[in-house]
């Protein structure tokens, strides 16, 4: 234990002196309450020290306390439908402690430290075993079996395991070297995990939303970014993803967001069912809630501290992902912090290593070959939330996000003020993982699966250019092909990409369901060129199928088959009856 | 160093810059401590620590540094953060900015105590907010409801009427809720004349009976910007949390706030971030704006209402970007709407109200709500953009239902926005919607399912949609 004393106060930045043999990123109690901070300057004899907390009332002088070890997180079972802010200080029992509003100084054990969980080794007293091996598996909730990893540093051959009741303060296993095996284990948080190799993406993580599953798909172990301007549904659509993904874990850390938008979080997981398992959503998932107005250096952790935890589970083989809502307000703390520091701004007022932290942030995603005897593989898919101030796609968190992410789903705040939702812009978006998706769209959904797509895509991009051409002329000059793809274009926008989150069949969109709907939209299109020869283009745009297009999203997610090609049936059959008289005069 | 009034003073001022004393280090000073600034007349004024160390203390004066000197100042520490004594006996009351009080009835004795700054609420003791409060005002109630425990702010420009929009919801929401609602007010840099109309339209509507005005002038001190909203907020929760009061807080105008906060900034030479604002202007305004929402398992709540002034009607601004990023959303006056001489002039379509979904539906307001008001958006949308084409090409290029779409939009802004003063019901709102709807083709009402269509369009609608 190194003390020393506080020589400065500005903000959550506080100086102390004294404090010889301690290193950058070490953790420091600071002042009389304890409050919990991280060096991260040295400088001649000061050392600087940002405050997870909020510092008024602390005096020049009081006591500045450390091990001079860096700041730990807590990795074992009891972490699955935890909520934490982001130094891993679980809030439901601060709650307990100080009641609803934070008072500093406040502490809680991350993970239960009586509770029994159920041990079952996976090896036996003489195996040898090394770093990421499972020595054996306890039950975290009704879904998740909690893998218990050899830790980092050891390695031998087991002298005695045997099954039962443990709680995490109690050995599982003992090597013949008399190393203990525990359930817990302690990790830096500003360190990737280690593993064995990273390996090619080509499963896609399903969403059940359409306008990322078919026209922008990520692969499980990939990473996206949503940038758009507020009020363009930047949350919505992160926790729509966060609800629906299927991955075995999801990780959602609201890092300097709104309080009301995590209560919902909070409020709504644990009742949703988890759309692949059908137990409750909050059973796979770890929340990191560092609202807005909790203190601005807990929240530059709280990404570390989510990805972290996501390299944990994703080291037991499973399939892991991580939103992080938003990156920008982390970057904010970068520099509010730097500020403090009184470093040399870059771009904007932002610390110049801006760019290789947050390239070191996504470089955390990635499937991978776990450490371990039995080459078993695990990934982290990282979505990260981007606010570009003003909608300003050119500000430097975006830029430097974009260089590293391998899909771009692009908010547009016009969509949502016409209410369409996900308001994600078709034109600018893009996805670079679609060949390394295509065997298995190919193989699972539908050999045609991709063409379909591209054709929607270059349908949408044929309508702008037309929509461009109708500002000028109007609509009445173009001709009856291209009037016929505004229409389809349409129903593209209106009936495909547009999803309600809030209708109870809509909400979730099986590939299959969105192959099919794919398909009988364009099928229906081919359909109406075919007959542009012999139909007047007014009575095909009145055709009642139109309608019926509308309204395939509501056709119930199971079953549908049988409703569907009776659909394609429907719209590629006969001559339909003519429209009734009057609906378009 | 003399002993008086307020303690020990302390004389051995460095440097005076803006609203900043560089005092030499002094023994056990708190970081954000109050202190009591006297000059060299014995004036009085308030401040607080800014910066502790070894080589000098930074003190922010809140009544500005005019006046002061290095021979005559005198500063005395109080030992304490920045706190405001609380009291029932403050409904109805009027203070400066400062929290002193401003209308002549003498000091509130205080049953609390607690630091302006608050603390902030933990996340899983939030309530989702699960009501909505009645404005009378269509363009709110409907297409953008107001929840309680919702911070919503209104973004105008120069001489757009916020003021009375402000007013008109206070009024209205504490006659909806049969005066069980508080109103708590913060004027930040406000002319005369508006403290004027506020302070009439408060006494004349008896509103001011259920409510708490701290008003900063435009000619007070800059720096006590700074305390204002927070002597508002801290004000809202101890009505709110402890009283259990619903509160409705007012904050006009957070730009004014801001550019006090840049003040302070500038003058510590910090690095500035866009437009001279701090780089800690986010966390700053959340800060403030966070105070807002509902604890579990307890009574009462904080709805926020600020008013921000977008500079040249540039929502891209700094400060407008900042807030509408924190805030659930937005409701956006146009100058467009108010040049046409339509009240309120809210413009629909970049306004939003993210917590609107929690506080509708069957059990709540109605049904149909969120379709209705979904439709009545998408056409509004379509409709402003075919206004822009029928500026090129003439009326003549469009088709019948492009016309009725036209003509809805017209009713839509004269008829729906354009309401007045006057409030409406939700039922009214919800007539008119549909009323205006009735006039376009049912296979352009793509939100609104048949059922409803059914129930609640008025029956010319069958003539009009061509069945």
């Amino acid at each position: 234990m190194i003390q020393g004393h506080i020589s400065r106060i500005s903000g959550p930045v506080v100086q102390a002196k004294g404090l010889d043999g301690i290193k950058i990123r070490d953790l420091v109690e600071v002042g009389d309450l304890g409050l919990i901070g991280e060096v991260i300057e040295i400088k001649g004899d000061a050392v600087s020290v940002q405050v997870y907390e909020d510092t008024d009332g602390l005096k020049v002088g009081e006591p500045v306390k450390t091990d001079a070890k860096p700041f730990l997180v807590q990795l074992g079972p009891g972490l699955l439908g935890s909520i934490y802010d982001g130094i891993q200080r679980p809030l439901e029992i601060i709650r307990e402690q100080t009641g609803s509003f934070i008072e500093r100084g406040a502490t809680g054990e991350p993970l239960p430290t009586t509770k029994p969980w159920h041990f079952v080794p996976a090896v036996k007293p003489g195996d040898t075993v090394g770093v990421g091996d499972i020595v054996g598996t306890v039950q975290e909730g009704p879904t998740i079996q909690h893998k218990i990893l050899v830790p980092e540093g050891t390695a031998g051959r087991i002298a005695s395991i045997s099954e039962g009741d443990y709680t995490i303060a109690q050995p599982v296993a003992r090597l013949e070297s008399g190393d203990a095996i525990m359930m817990v284990q302690a990790w830096p948080i500003r360190q990737a995990r280690r593993y064995a190799e990273k390996v090619a993406t080509g499963i896609p993580l399903i969403t059940g939303q359409r306008i990322f599953d078919t026209f922008f798909p990520v692969p499980k172990g990939g990473s996206a970014i949503i940038p758009g301007p507020f009020g363009s549904g930047k949350t919505v659509s992160q926790q729509a993803l966060a609800k629906w993904s299927d991955a075995t874990v999801v990780i959602y850390v609201g890092c300097g967001e709104r309080g009301n938008e995590m209560t919902e979080v909070l409020t709504e997981f644990p009742h949703l069912e988890d759309p692949n398992t059908g137990a409750p959503l909050m059973n796979r998932t770890i929340l990191i809630a560092n609202t807005s107005n909790m203190p601005v250096a807990a929240r530059e952790t709280s990404i570390y501290t989510g990805i972290t935890l996501a390299e944990y589970y994703r080291d037991m083989g499973y399939d892991v992902a991580l939103f992080a809502d938003s990156t920008s307000r982390w970057a904010e703390a970068l520099r509010e912090i730097s500020g403090r520091l009184e470093e040399m701004p870059g771009e904007e007022g932002y610390p110049t290593y801006l760019a290789s932290r947050i390239a070191e942030f996504y470089e955390r995603s990635g499937r991978v070959v776990c450490l371990g005897k039995d080459r078993r593989q695990g990934s982290v898919t990282v979505i990260g939330a981007v606010s570009p101030p003003g909608g300003d796609f050119t500000e430097p968190v975006t830029q430097n996000s974009l260089r590293i992410a391998g899909a771009f789903w692009g908010l547009d705040a016009r969509l949502a003020y016409s209410r369409h939702f996900p308001a994600i812009n078709w034109l600018t978006s893009y996805t670079l993982y679609l060949d390394a998706l295509k065997e298995w769209f190919t193989k699972e959904v539908a050999a045609d699966f991709l063409d379909l797509r591209t054709e929607m895509v270059e349908i949408l991009q044929r309508e702008d250019e037309l929509r461009k051409i109708v500002q000028l002329v109007g609509r009445e000059s173009l001709s009856e092909p291209d009037k016929l793809l505004l229409d389809v274009a349409r129903t593209i926008r209106e009936d495909f990409l547009r999803q309600s989150a809030f209708h109870e069949v809509d909400a979730y969109c099986p590939s299959k369901k969105q192959y099919y709907m794919m398909r009988a939209i364009l099928t229906f299109y081919h359909e109406c060129q075919s007959r542009l020869g012999t139909m007047p283009y007014d009575q095909i745009a009145a055709l009642p199928a139109w309608e019926e297009l509308s309204k395939m999203r509501y056709i119930p997610n199971e079953n549908f088959d049988g409703e569907f090609e009776r659909l394609l049936q429907r719209l590629t059959a006969g001559a339909p009856e003519p429209a009734p008289a009057g609906a378009r005069s | 160093m003399a002993t008086g009034l307020y303690g020990k003073a302390y004389r051995k001022i460095q440097d005076i810059k803006g609203p900043l004393i560089f005092l030499e280090p002094v023994k056990d000073v708190r970081y954000g401590e109050r202190v009591t600034i006297t000059d060299s007349l014995d004036h009085s004024k308030g401040g607080q620590v800014l910066d502790v160390g070894e080589r000098a203390i930074v003190i922010q004066v809140f009544e500005g540094s005019d006046g002061l000197d290095k021979k005559g100042t005198a500063v005395f520490f109080t030992g304490d953060v920045v706190k405001l004594g609380l009291a029932e006996d403050m409904l109805g009351r009027v203070f400066d900015g400062s929290g002193h009080p401003a209308d002549g009835l003498g000091d509130v004795y205080p049953e609390a105590e607690l630091p302006i700054n608050g603390s902030p609420l933990n996340p899983v003791a939030r309530r989702q907010p699960f009501e909505w409060i009645q404005t009378g005002i269509s363009a709110i109630d409907i297409m953008n409801t107001l929840v309680k425990g919702q911070k919503l702010p209104i973004f105008t420009g120069a001489g757009l009427p916020a003021n009375r929009v402000a007013v008109q919801i206070a009024r209205q929401v504490i006659r909806q809720s049969g005066e069980e609602l508080i109103v708590v007010f913060a004027g930040m840099g406000i002319t005369s004349r508006e403290y004027s109309y506020f302070y009439r339209e408060f006494q004349e509507s008896g509103a001011l009976a259920n409510s708490v005005l701290f008003l900063n002038l435009a000619d007070d001190p800059t720096i006590e910007r700074i305390l204002t909203p927070r002597l508002a907020l801290t004000t809202a929760e101890y009505f709110a949390f402890t009283k259990g009061r619903d509160v409705l807080v007012i904050l006009t105008d957070m730009l004014n706030y801001a550019n006090a906060l840049r003040e302070i900034s500038s003058a510590r030479e910090e690095i500035p971030g866009r437009r001279g604002y701090p780089g800690y202007l986010y966390t700053d305004l959340a800060t403030n704006y966070e105070r807002a929402g509902i604890v579990k398992g307890q009574r009462g709540s904080i709805t926020q209402l600020p008013i921000v002034t977008m500079p040249n009607d540039d929502i891209t601004h700094p400060v407008i970007d900042l807030t509408g990023y924190i805030t659930e959303g937005q409701i956006i006056l146009a100058r467009e709407l108010d040049r046409k001489g339509y009240y309120p002039p809210i413009n629909p379509l970049p306004s939003l109200s993210r917590l609107m979904n929690l506080g509708i539906g069957s059990d709540k307001t109605r049904e149909d709500h969120k379709q209705l008001s979904d439709q009545l958006y998408a056409l509004y949308a379509q409709g402003k953009d075919l206004e822009k084409l029928t500026a090129i090409i003439g009326s003549e290029g469009l088709g019948v239902a492009e016309k009725q779409i036209i003509d809805f939009t017209a009713r839509f802004e004269s008829e729906y926005i354009n309401q007045g003063d006057q409030p409406r019901s939700l039922e009214e709102s919800l007539a008119l919607g549909w009323d205006l709807l009735s006039g376009v083709a049912r296979g352009e009402l793509r939100r609104v399912e048949d059922k409803y269509v059914d129930k609640y369009m008025p029956k010319r609608a069958a003539g009009a949609a061509g069945d």
